[in-house]
């Protein structure tokens, strides 16, 4: 089907962007890649009265790869921090994830930040940022204000952000030292939603022990959930931690939902079958950068 | 204050010729390049970023076209299927080898799949460094975004298989004749 009619505005700075949200009212929706948008559209599932497009901003296109983390600006596709060696260097669970964003065509278009704005519970990134426990800039007329994963997602496809707003930038604290991360996924076709995805950090002591073992999960919850699976493996010699309890330890703290795809209890499978593979991974990933 | 419109005007180069045209917001791309320009080699299937028969090139970058609206290609350059060939310089015009191997592999047959797979593969073949062999996980990725009903795919990617190995013979004749004149010099 064809979208609903519509009107459109294409901005060229965030103040005239906020100006026009302002105006417009509830109705109005910014886009940014569109490739959850328009979908959406098409298929009449939303129908915003004015869409605000962001793509003439300029300067939003930046990804800024420092000591402390990543920041990923509203433009940028998936496509670019995918091809970015600085932003990997600091945080790899992002070419990781980006990575298991959907086909390359999708990918040329579709932005990280909108991605996370869009809050879809099956979403690659809004894993990431929880399990980085990253945060948004959001500006609002009132200025601008940082938002924190956790009081971001509130919903399936809601977030904490209402009003006249638009989310600048996504940031992804650095990787810690002497930690590995891995991110894996099952979906009946590459490129398809996962039917369940884990993303996870482990992190070892001098000696090289567990100290922390961390994981996210895709299409599990409502929202992105971030477990700490430490207990199960804390103080174990890397080589031989005993991986498949952490799964375990996982499996029983999940509560996804069954439907079309899955059941509950296939999901909750995954769940420790995938924690146990990719913490093995990212426990291989830290002995290296340990030694 | 920025306005805020249901029609606005847009200039975009279309397969190398510019273009103008005043469309209405809610247009997609596909509808803009099937409707507006004609370009009906453009085939519009799920319309909703699922099957990739509409993927064209977005400033050479594959993009589904029922995915982005026409008026966010101001500006911009679009390739459809229709641009892939080249001229020869003597009024006729030189298939893109994926389009090539497309008629030498059989790799369709009702054809409605076709534009998007040659517009993806196209673009990913002239992306890479065509003197090194193609892997079947680099075929697997760019076969991956787009769906066909007919043909299983078998010969889709022995057309990429195809495509890809003709551009490494294009891409090193020296080479090539060096490593034969060394292996007549063996013998």
């Amino acid at each position: 089907m064809k979208p609903a009619p519509f009107s459109y505005a294409d901005p060229t700075s965030v103040e005239e962007a906020l100006d026009v949200l302002t105006a417009e009212g509830e109705g109005a929706k910014v886009l940014a890649g569109g490739q959850s948008l328009l979908p959406l559209l098409s298929m009449r599932l939303a129908a915003p009265t004015t869409l605000v497009d962001i793509n003439r901003v300029p300067g939003l296109d930046q990804i800024s790869a420092g000591p402390d983390g990543v920041r990923v600006g509203a433009l940028v596709r998936h496509a670019q921090l995918l091809a970015s060696a600085e932003a990997a260097g600091v945080q790899p669970l992002l070419g990781r994830a980006t990575a298991n964003v959907a086909h390359p065509a999708i990918r040329n278009r579709g932005t990280t930040v909108g991605s996370i704005a869009h809050a879809d519970p099956s979403g690659e990134m809004t894993a990431v940022l929880a399990l980085t426990d990253g945060s948004v800039t959001v500006a609002t007329p009132d200025g601008r204000e940082t938002v924190g994963w956790a009081d971001f997602f509130l919903g399936p496809l809601e977030t904490s952000v209402h009003g006249p707003a638009v989310v600048l930038d996504a940031f992804f604290p650095a990787l810690p030292e002497r930690s590995g991360t891995a991110f894996a996924e099952i979906s009946r076709r590459k490129g398809d939603y996962a039917v369940c995805g884990a993303g996870v950090v482990v992190t070892l002591d001098d000696d090289r022990r567990v100290s922390s073992a961390r994981a996210a999960y895709l299409s599990v919850g409502l929202v992105p959930e971030v477990h700490d699976l430490t207990d199960a493996v804390v103080g174990q010699p890397v080589d031989s931690a005993d991986w498949a309890a952490a799964g375990e330890l996982a499996r029983g703290k999940v509560d996804p939902d069954g439907d079309l795809h899955a059941s509950a209890d296939y999901r909750r499978l995954l769940v420790a079958t995938l924690t146990a593979r990719t913490l093995a991974d990212a426990g291989a990933e830290a002995a290296r950068r340990t030694a | 204050m920025t306005e805020v419109r249901t029609e606005r005007a847009i200039s975009v180069v279309v397969n190398g010729v510019p273009r103008e045209a005043t469309v209405p917001v809610r247009w997609l791309l596909s509808d803009a390049l099937r409707h507006g320009f004609g370009l009906t080699g453009t085939h519009v299937g799920c319309e909703h970023g699922v099957c990739g028969a509409c993927t064209v090139l977005v400033d050479g970058q594959p993009t589904r076209s029922c995915l982005v609206l026409a008026v966010q290609v101001d500006g911009r350059e679009v390739t459809t299927v229709e641009g892939l060939s080249r001229s020869d310089h003597q009024g006729g015009q030189v298939l893109h080898p994926i389009q090539e191997a497309f008629r030498e592999c059989h790799a369709l047959q009702c054809g409605f799949c076709t534009p998007g797979f040659l517009t993806t593969i196209a673009a990913g073949l002239d992306a890479r460094d065509p003197s090194v062999e193609i892997t079947e996980e680099e075929v697997d990725e760019m076969v991956g975004g787009n769906l066909c009903r007919c043909t299983g795919y078998a010969n889709i990617k022995k057309a990429c298989r195809h495509a890809a190995a003709t551009m490494r013979e294009a891409a090193t004749p020296t080479e090539m004749a060096i490593s034969a004149g060394d292996e007549e010099a063996g013998r």
